[in-house]
Parts: C-alpha cells; structure tokens; sequence
C-alpha cells in the first residue's frame, strides 16, 4: 500500500472524527461535561469527550499498519487529529461572523470557550484547537512505537487518573471521612484541601497519582505467557485456592461498606442486584443461548411474592420475616421459570425472543389491572415492606444491606461457577451449539431447557425479594421491560457467558451511570453509544468467555485457532 | 430378523407428505445405502428413524423392540448414534470437546479414553488437531470429527447422512475407506449419499429413494449395473 493511500484514508478518517466531535459539541453533550472537572484548572470531562475522538481514532487507524509504513504513524495520527479540527474550527469562526445559536441552540458562548481554551480570539482559539489536537493525535499514534509494556502501563495511568478526576467529588467525602475518622476531621480536610479543588483533582497530586498508577501498572503486567495464565485463573490454581489471593480479597470484601459510606454503598447494592439478575440471565442465554427478553418477569415475580409475604400493611397476608420468606420467593420464581419454559419449548431464536417478551409484559400488566388489585395493589403496589432483620438489627443502612446482597452475589456465582463446568454446563453448551446433535447424543432438551429457565429465574427471584425488601414498598412501574433490556445489555458488554463479565457489566452498566447523575437525561443516549462502540470494537465484551472468544478471533490472523488444555 | 426394520413410515413436515410408506431394512454388521436425488427424502428418513422427527404411520424397530415410543435423546442409550447432515460440529469447541461431548451418554473415563485414542487411530489428524477449534478445521476434517464425535457413543447402528457432501473427491475415497474401516469393526452403518457410485461400491445393499418413496432396492452391485439407477445417478447414457 503506498504512502499516498494512506495519507487519504487518514484524512477521511480525521473528517469521521471530525463530525462525531462535531456532533458531540452541537447536542451539548461536551459543555453539559464540561461541569466535571478532570484535573482542577487543566482538562473537564467535556473536553475529553471532544479530544478522545481524534485521540482513538488515531490509535485504531495507526494499529494496524504495515512494516514499512509504522514509522510514519504519529504523521497519519497528527493529520487525524488536525482534520478533525476542521469542522469544530469552522463552528468556531462562525460563531464569531453570525448567529449560529439560531441553528445549533447549543452552540453557547461556554461551548465556545470550552473549545478554544478560552480564547479572545477566535482565529487563535481555533489554531491552537488545530494544533493540539493534531498533537495528542500524533502522541496517541506515536503510543504503538513504544514497547507493549510501556504502552500499556502509561494507558494505566491515564485511565485512573481520569476516573479520579471525574470521581473527584465522591472521593472527596471519602477521603474526608476515612482519614477524618482515623486521624481527626482537621487532617482529614487538610488531606482532601491537598488533593482537590472545586470537584477536581489538583495539578500535581494528579501528576502524582498519574506516576503511581503507571508504575503500578508497569509492575502488575504479566511477562510471561506462564504469569498471564497464573493471573487469568487467580483463585484455584490446578485445583488448588490461591489463599494468597482469596483471603485479602474477602477481607476487602466484608470491609468495603466502611470505606465506600453510604451513598456508594447504596450503589454497590444496586450493581449488585444487577449482578444477580446478570447471572441469572446469563445461565439462561449465555451458558444455554435462549434469548430471554422478559426476564424482568421472575424479578417481578420475587419482588412481589416478597411484599405479599411480609408487608405489615393491608396486602401483606402473613407477615412472614424476610429470612422465612426469601427461599419461597427463589421456589416460586423458579417455579415461574417452569412455567414459561414449557410452552416456548419447541421455540428458537426470534420466536423464543418474542414470546418471552411477552411473557414479561403479560406479568407486568398483571401487577397493575385491575383483576389482582385486591392481592398485589394494583398501581399504588405494596406498602410496608419490612427490611431484612436479624433479632434486633435492621439492615436499615446500605452499609448493612450490603451484606445481604453480597451473601446473594457470592451464592450467585458459586452456583454459576459449579453448573458451568458441571455435566448440566456441558448440556446446556451442546445445546445452545446445535440443537438436533445434543438430542441425538442423548441429552434431553425439554428437561435441559426447563432447568435452564428455572435456575435463571431463581437468580432473577432472590433479587427480587432482596430488592422489596430493600426498597420497603413496590409499583409495577418499577418492573419494565427496560429492565430486562438493561440485564441482557450488561451481559452483552460484559461478555456472553462470563461470569466475571456480569460483575464488570453491573459496574460499567448500573454503576457508572448511577455515579454521573447529573447527566441522567443523556443516560440512554450514552448507552446506546456504548453498546455501538462495543459491538465494534469489542465484540465479545470486557471480559470475555473462553469460548465466545474463539468464535470470535477465529479468522484473525494473529489468534492461533487454539483452544486451551 | 432384521437389526433395523423401518415398516411403511410416513412423515410430514406440516401438510408437506415427505415420505409416503418407506420401508427398508438394516441387518446387523451391513452397509446398507440410500440413494436419491436432492430432495428425496434421504434426510427425513435418517432424522425419522434417529427420533428427531416421528412418522404419523408405520413401525421402526431396533432387534425388534419398538422405537417410535421413545424420544430421540433416549436411542443413543440403543445403541444409534448420527453424523449429521452438514456434519454439525460444535464449532466453538474445539475437536477434544467435541469427541468428549459425543461421549456423553458414557460415565466410565477409562473407556472413553481408549475411545479418544481408537478415534486418533482412525483419523491420525484429529490428533495432531485436538486442541484447534472445530470451527476452524477444513470440511473434510469436520467430517472426520462429525464421525468421530458419533463412535464416541460407541454405536451399534452408525447413520450417516451425505458424508461426501462439499468435500474435494480425493478426500471422499479416504471418507469411504474409513466408513468400510469402521463397518470392519463391527459397527453397521445406514449410509445417505448422492454419491451414489462410491455409496453403492462399498454398499452390502441400496435402496433408491425418489420422492419420499423406494422405488429401487438391491445388492450393491447389481444397483450399479441397473440401468435405471445408471442413468438418473450415473450418469451414464
Ligand atoms: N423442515 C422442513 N420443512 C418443510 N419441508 C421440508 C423440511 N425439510 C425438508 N423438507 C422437504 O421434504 C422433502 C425431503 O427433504 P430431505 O429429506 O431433506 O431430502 P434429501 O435429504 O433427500 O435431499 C423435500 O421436498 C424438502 O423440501
Ligand atoms: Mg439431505
């Protein structure tokens, strides 16, 4: 490939990126960021929502060049980064000359302001526009020059020290609050007046923070293939418990609620809900690959079954304790899962995918018509549903609930973990592989399927019940099919069939939004993003599965078509 | 009698009559071909009699005992055992998990073991690829594996369905010798093929199948010496 093609195809690339940067100042997503402030003074979120565009595209277009063409990548980087100037520079200069605000309403002076580093000057505001991000383009490209090591270490160090700065106000209180709390409430505020200024990081702790994790990051990559492997598998290493790697694991794990504090803790619960739910449907679509769209049915189900059971107000009927309660909300939502297995079981693919959806609909307009009013409450739920207690402790606080949702979790993945490998894992994978094959090596699909269904419905129930219980009361509103949508997209990005994926999923998917409240309005639109960049450059999620993977890289070059021992 | 006993069957496929009274019998230790044209009817004969599909009338015995009755995931435990059309590997397996996967009627790891090896044995290049991903390997390895995958349920009654289909014709020779191989070995085999010169010179007996009915049944070699059968799958003047 000549030189000259190349310097084309960056430039068309550097317009792509132009637009998208475009596109992402116009809407108003980049001032509505640009409230977050990254490094006090120095970067907000809104202008790396900007810069990253150039910034990767430049990284993907220089990746995979030839030979002889690498050394001249930086050079195709600066022309990415320059191009995409272009347009923004254009919306800069016409600010100036009309208004532009009649056509773009969110064009605002602030947007301006963002773009040209505060610039007077239009003209010399959209140069230095032009040359910085020609510059972090070509720096960006310049990365693959470096060694894998070094490049992978620095990418370390930049991500946390993005996810500090955006962080920056939650970490503030608790930085306050544990050092307070340890060292006196006068050191706490010194420590934090060090670190942060108005909501962001200051200047040189960032450097600081930004040398750390680098190093840190240098030090934790694998060298070699045996190290990869030891890591990939850290808990049992040939059939034996890494106790090295479990116990700090699980003292972090039981001390988390105190170094997260409430609000953090309350989010940790909400992932962790997702989590449940995430593994539930995993098993079914992931582990046995039936589409399931109505699966917010068998969290319903829990839910609901929780509160009737319960609830001290007029619907509850036996005022049960949670912990009496939680196990009959497990049976009937797996019950359920029978139900619904039966008749979808000659079903496949879109078929089994419509159905189900309308299962989940079917039982959420059961929970509010009118019929089962006088049982579940119609529209107005059920009231006075008590948490969970143990003799005189409430799990009133999210610290405490914690507990509850994490013992949820951690039985959650044993069991995930176990069926996975077990001989109902190897059916359920001949199964979702070929349906006619798995029959006629003797496995039984009807009772493959069934399982399948009842065991992720059982997972869907616990969180359920833990979510009535959490919550004190319940609506039907609360059980749409956006839910159902949200749990099959966080196993998608996660990685189908992974278990580690759902936990990474639940974080990324439940987590991060819940951390970037202000934004709420632009929560779909964000996901929506993700989900397409995802699908095209990840495919087979964060964390992907062993298999999945294979199906995946299967034709590329580079990934040796080799299954593991 | 008979190992196999297919009696008049007819399936449907909705208000589609696939098969309109077929009857044809496997003895033990035989190779017995079908043969037909695309669209025959082979392949509902095979998926009919493996369990996949149930006929509206007719009786299929196995030694005698009823088959309809059962479902298909239960005649693995009599002793049948399918390559499927398409050969229908586990492609995101690799080859090892797949032979371990055919074997899943089986509990006894010592003998699914020994099975592994008389598979390598067959097929030396399922060994040297055990650990590749089965989506990956060539078509006629795929078959190899297909076939593979069906001895590991250590199968009485071998069906299989066009094992030449797609593949270059040096190595559809190499599939009929390894098919001969493992009837030699004490496995009867009911053989699906267009092929139907290969699959009618290693046949004992063929049937001819021609829209959902046998319009033909003889040895082997007196089919490919009929001149109807020269003709229309020949392809001879
Ligand atoms: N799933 C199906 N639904 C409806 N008709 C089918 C189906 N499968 C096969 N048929 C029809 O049944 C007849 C026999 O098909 P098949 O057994 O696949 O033939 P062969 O294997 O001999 O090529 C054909 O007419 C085909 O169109
Ligand atoms: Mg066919």
């Amino acid at each position: 490939m000549n030189i000259k093609k190349t310097y084309r195809d960056a430039w068309n690339t550097g317009w792509t990126a132009g637009i998208v940067a475009l596109s992402i100042s116009a809407l108003g997503l980049a001032e509505l960021f640009a409230k977050r402030n990254i490094v006090s003074g120095v970067i907000t979120m809104g202008q790396v929502m900007v810069f990253i565009v150039p910034i990767v595209m430049a990284y993907n277009f220089t990746k995979n060049l030839s030979m002889e063409q690498r050394k001249t990548g930086p050079l195709f980087g600066a022309v990415i980064g320059a191009t995409t100037a272009i347009p923004l520079v254009l919306l800069i200069i016409a600010s100036t000359l009309f208004n532009i605000r009649d056509i773009f309403v969110n064009v605002s002076p602030s947007l301006i302001e963002l773009l040209t580093f505060g610039q007077e000057n239009a003209y010399l505001g959209g140069l230095l526009l032009l040359v910085s991000m020609a510059l972090l383009s070509y720096l960006s490209a310049y990365t693959h020059q470096l060694p894998e090591k070094i490049k992978r270490s620095l990418f370390t160090g930049l991500i946390t020290i993005l996810l500090v700065g955006m962080f920056s106000e939650i970490l503030t209180e608790r930085i306050r609050s544990i050092f307070g709390a340890i060292f006196g409430s006068s050191v706490g505020s010194a420590i934090v007046r060090f670190l942060f200024k108005s909501k962001a990081i200051q200047s040189i702790p960032a450097i600081v923070v930004f040398a750390i994790a680098t190093y840190v990051g240098y030090r934790k990559i694998p060298k070699t293939e045996e190290e990869k492997n030891k890591s990939k598998r850290a808990f049992i290493v040939d059939g034996k418990v890494q106790w090295k790697t479990v116990i700090p694991l699980a003292v972090l794990l039981l001390i988390l609620p105190l170094l997260l504090g409430t609000y953090l803790s309350e989010v940790t619960n909400n992932v962790g809900i997702y989590i449940l739910m995430g593994l539930g449907l995993n098993i079914v679509v992931g582990f046995a690959g039936l589409l399931d769209l109505g699966y917010v049915a068998f969290f319903a189900i829990g839910a609901y079954t929780m509160a009737v059971l319960t609830s001290t107000g007029p619907l509850g009927l036996f005022g049960m304790s949670f912990w009496l309660a939680l196990p009959i909300c497990v049976i009937v939502a797996a019950l359920a899962g029978v139900m619904l297995g039966i008749p979808v079981l000659r079903m496949r693919g879109d078929y089994l995918a419509i159905v189900t959806l309308g299962f989940g609909e079917i039982i959420s307009r059961l929970a509010i018509s009118d019929m089962l009013k006088p049982y579940v409450g119609g529209a107005q739920g059920i009231l006075q549903i008590p948490k969970p207690s143990i003799g005189s402790l409430v799990f009133t606080k999210p610290e405490v609930l914690y507990y509850v949702v994490l013992a949820g979790v951690l039985l959650a993945l044993f069991v995930s973990w176990r069926l996975r490998d077990s001989r109902l894992g190897r059916q359920w994978m001949a199964m979702r592989e070929d349906e006619d094959v798995a029959e006629a090596m003797g496995i039984n699909l009807m009772k493959t399927k069934i399982l399948a269904f009842s065991i992720g419905a059982a997972f869907s129930g616990l969180a359920g019940a833990i979510f009535a219980s959490k919550l004190t009361s319940i609506f039907p509103h609360s059980f749409n099919v956006l839910i159902s949508i949200n749990v099959l997209s966080l196993i998608i990005v996660g990685g189908i069939g992974s278990l580690p994926g759902v936990i990474v999923g639940a974080a990324v998917l439940i987590g991060l939004p819940e951390l970037l409240r202000e934004f709420a309005e632009y929560r779909l639109l964000m996901y929506g993003l993700l989900l397409i960049v995802m699908m095209l450059a990840k495919p087979e999620g964060f964390v992907p599965s062993e298999v999945h993977k294979r199906e995946l890289h299967a034709t590329d070059e580079d990934f040796v078509a080799e299954a593991g021992d | 009698m008979p190992m196999l006993e297919v009696n008049d069957i007819h399936t449907y496929y909705g208000n589609i009559h696939a098969l309109k009274g077929i009857s044809l019998h496997v003895d033990e230790g035989e190779i017995v071909s079908l043969i037909g044209a695309n669209g025959a009817g082979k392949t509902t004969t095979l998926r009919t009699i493996a369990g996949l599909l149930t006929p509206r009338q007719g009786e299929i015995t196995l030694n005698g005992e009823d088959l309809i009755k059962y479902p298909a995931h239960d005649l693995v435990y009599k002793g049948i055992a399918m390559v499927p059309e398409g050969r229908g590997v586990f492609a995101r397996l690799s080859v090892m998990e797949n032979l371990e996967m055919g074997a899943f009627s089986r509990s006894d790891k010592g003998e699914i073991d020994a099975n592994i090896q008389m598979v390598f044995e067959l097929f030396p290049r399922m060994e040297e690829r055990q650990k590749q991903v089965a989506g990956t390997l060539s078509g006629g390895e795929q078959q190899m594996l297909a076939t593979g995958r069906a001895l590991m349920a250590v199968p009485k009654l071998l069906l299989m369905d066009e094992p030449s289909m797609g593949l270059a014709p040096i190595l559809v020779e190499g599939i009929f010798d390894t098919i001969e191989k493992i009837n030699k070995e004490g496995v009867t085999i009911l053989l699906v093929e267009q092929n139907a010169l290969m699959a009618l010179s290693i046949a004992d007996r063929g049937y001819v199948l021609q829209t959902g009915e046998i319009v033909l049944h003889d040895k082997g070699e007196e089919l490919k010496k009929n001149e109807m059968v020269q003709k229309a799958y020949l392809g001879m003047e």
